[in-house]
């Protein structure tokens, strides 16, 4: 017993990822922190994007089950849970049962290299960004797995469409990552890394976020990511694999219940791994916002508020809806509803205020912060701009975003060449 | 920190590479071929891991997953998936697959049996957190010319696809 508290304790005060510091008890940790959160960041996900393209489109979106629809997600679950599992009769079994696990497990899998903090990620591999890429690829064998198996023809139109997309934004997509990757290298030494907590720290050791270093070059390789992270991904304004109106539903049209949840599910978790690939490669990743500029212990105490100011900031706004709920009796237990909700906001927001705290989870913050800003726009994108027709995608893959990802490439090498030798001879 | 290379994983991940790839040449049906090759190949990329070579590991995911998608779409667009489980399978050269996998197998008792003379044992030459800088140096330090030929090859491979499938370039 002893020595098993003492194992545990053997990592406190560690500046190494459990998983690099080889303490299984911690990863274990780590791992059940992340699923856990990650979860929940996907519920949050279906309610707000509900809710905000409502209110994109002048509509209230959900409202009936809890305060401002906020059980929504809660009442979806269970629905999905109790409905029955449908298999087609023509149906490649296996294949058809083993699909939804594949992407779910692709999807899952990337966060083990995340990087949420300096020592806040379950591992640090040497290849980090390099196994995200290849791993999170593997989710299109699911995708064309279940197209396949469905025996029907929307799925499997939808996952043709799916497939050939993706071969098509990967190779954008990695010239874009090389370039980033590239930066990383312009230290005394000269060895850049893919290491994702080695990326974030390259970026702090050369005071630059990636996105402004060789400006425009770290601009356009950012532009050409979140361009086919939004392909990667299957989401509007690219999300011909499961096109409503031409095919159904795509891929998943076959699967109902439990199975269809787990490809929303899977959905979701990729969208934000491709937003944390593109956080941490270049917008600094858990670095706050003037790290080296704003460096002095005024300005930590000030950044070290904003965790708590934003959940008290949250609490704010469901008072101040629980103060505007119509006073009839009926809405009663949805007032104190929100106004609870509020409360347990308010009071992870004071506990957010505490130094000790505070310390500890600003990285994971300002990590959760800059990502979240994506998923937002992958809202507004679906809100704002119209399905692509598939040859423009293509056109858009190989004819807009390649050549500009080889340029960008070769560019950033010949500057990056040229400083060192200029600069550092 | 514990190795992780232990021989239980490795006659598990050896384990499922044989007996996908057994899977491969006996399915029927392509589609679940092409399915049990990337089980192989995932194996043999945790293999690659537990060789201290996370990089080749890397590449072969990355790869392979692309590799074998292309093969998916093959399968689906150029084979009769109902005739060819129908289909006897056919294997004409059975004699000559028999030496071949003979000789094989004898080649590999005997490096088995001898390896240590040819193989001399030392300690790992390079540590694990060096391998993707060390595979960079090599391939465009040491083997720049046969890597830029590599290279080569390949795009002629590419252009040849293409012109073979336009009609009119």
């Amino acid at each position: 017993m002893g020595q098993i508290i003492q194992y545990i304790q053997s990592y406190r005060h560690s500046d190494l990822t459990p998983g690099a510091a080889g303490n299984m008890f911690w990863a274990l940790v780590y791992i059940m922190l992340v699923f856990v959160g990650l979860s929940v960041a996907v519920i949050a996900m279906n309610w707000l994007e509900r809710k905000i393209l409502a209110h994109m489109q002048v509509r209230l979106g959900p409202m009936r089950v809890g305060p401002h629809g906020l059980l929504q997600p809660i009442a979806d679950a269970i629905k999905l849970l109790l409905k029955e599992d449908i298999m087609p009769a023509e149906a490649d079994a296996l294949i058809f049962w083993v699909a939804p696990f594949v992407v779910v497990l692709a999807a899952f899998t990337v966060f083990v290299v995340v990087p949420f903090g300096p020592t806040h990620a379950i591992t640090d591999m040497n290849i980090g960004i390099l196994f995200m890429l290849g791993v999170s690829s593997l989710s299109v064998l699911g995708i064309v797995m279940a197209g396949w198996a469905s025996n029907s023809h929307y799925p499997l139109i939808g996952a043709l469409r799916s497939s050939a997309q993706m071969v098509s934004y990967e190779v954008a997509m990695g010239l874009a990552v090389v370039s980033a990757i590239l930066m990383t290298s312009l230290n005394a030494d000269g060895t850049g890394t893919l290491s994702m907590i080695g990326i974030v720290q390259a970026q702090q050791a050369q005071h630059e976020w990636f996105i402004f270093k060789f400006f425009p070059l770290g601009l356009l390789a950012f532009f050409i990511f979140a361009v086919a992270m939004v392909a990667e991904t299957n989401r509007a304004p690219f999300d011909l694999a499961e096109a409503e109106s031409e095919l159904t539903a795509g891929f998943h049209t076959e699967y109902s219940g439990f199975r269809w949840s787990l490809f929303f599910l899977a959905e979701y978790s990729a969208m934000i791994a491709v937003s944390s690939i593109a956080v941490t490669l270049w917008l600094g990743g858990w670095l706050r916002p003037f790290p080296n500029l704003l460096s002095n212990s005024t300005w930590d105490l000030v950044f070290s508020l904003f965790p708590g100011i934003t959940f008290l900031f949250f609490a704010a706004i469901c008072f101040y809806n629980a103060a505007r709920m119509p006073k009839h009796p009926l809405f009663r237990i949805q007032t104190v509803g929100l106004a609870g909700f509020g409360a347990v906001l308010g009071l992870i927001g004071l506990i957010l205020f505490i130094p000790a705290v505070s310390i500890r989870v600003q990285d994971i913050f300002w990590f959760a912060a800059k990502v979240a800003g994506f998923m937002y726009m992958y809202i507004w994108y679906r809100g704002t701009f119209p399905r692509y027709r598939f040859d423009q995608l293509m056109h858009m893959g190989w004819k807009v975003l390649l050549p500009m990802g080889l340029g960008v490439l070769v560019l950033t090498a010949s500057v990056a060449l040229l400083q060192e030798k200029l600069w550092h001879p | 920190m514990a190795p992780v290379a232990t021989p239980f994983f490795f006659y598990l991940l050896s384990g499922i590479m044989l007996i996908g790839g057994i899977l491969v040449i006996t399915r029927k049906n392509p589609v679940h071929s092409a399915l049990a090759l990337i089980v192989t190949l995932l194996a043999q990329a945790s293999i690659y891991l537990m060789l201290y070579a996370p990089f080749v590991a890397g590449v072969q995911i990355i790869l392979y997953a692309g590799g074998i998608m292309v093969l998916f779409l093959f399968v689906i667009m150029l084979v009769s998936i109902d005739r060819s489980v129908k289909e006897r399978q056919f294997n004409s050269q059975w004699i000559v697959g028999m030496i071949a996998a003979t000789a094989l197998g004898g080649l590999f008792i005997a490096v088995f049996m001898k390896g240590k003379n040819i193989f001399p044992e030392h300690a790992l030459p390079v540590i694990e957190n060096d391998n993707t800088q060390n595979v960079a140096t090599m391939l465009y330090g040491q083997y720049m010319f046969a890597f830029e030929i590599a290279s080569l090859l390949l795009l002629v491979a590419i252009i040849g696809a293409v012109v073979m499938a336009k009609k009119r370039i």
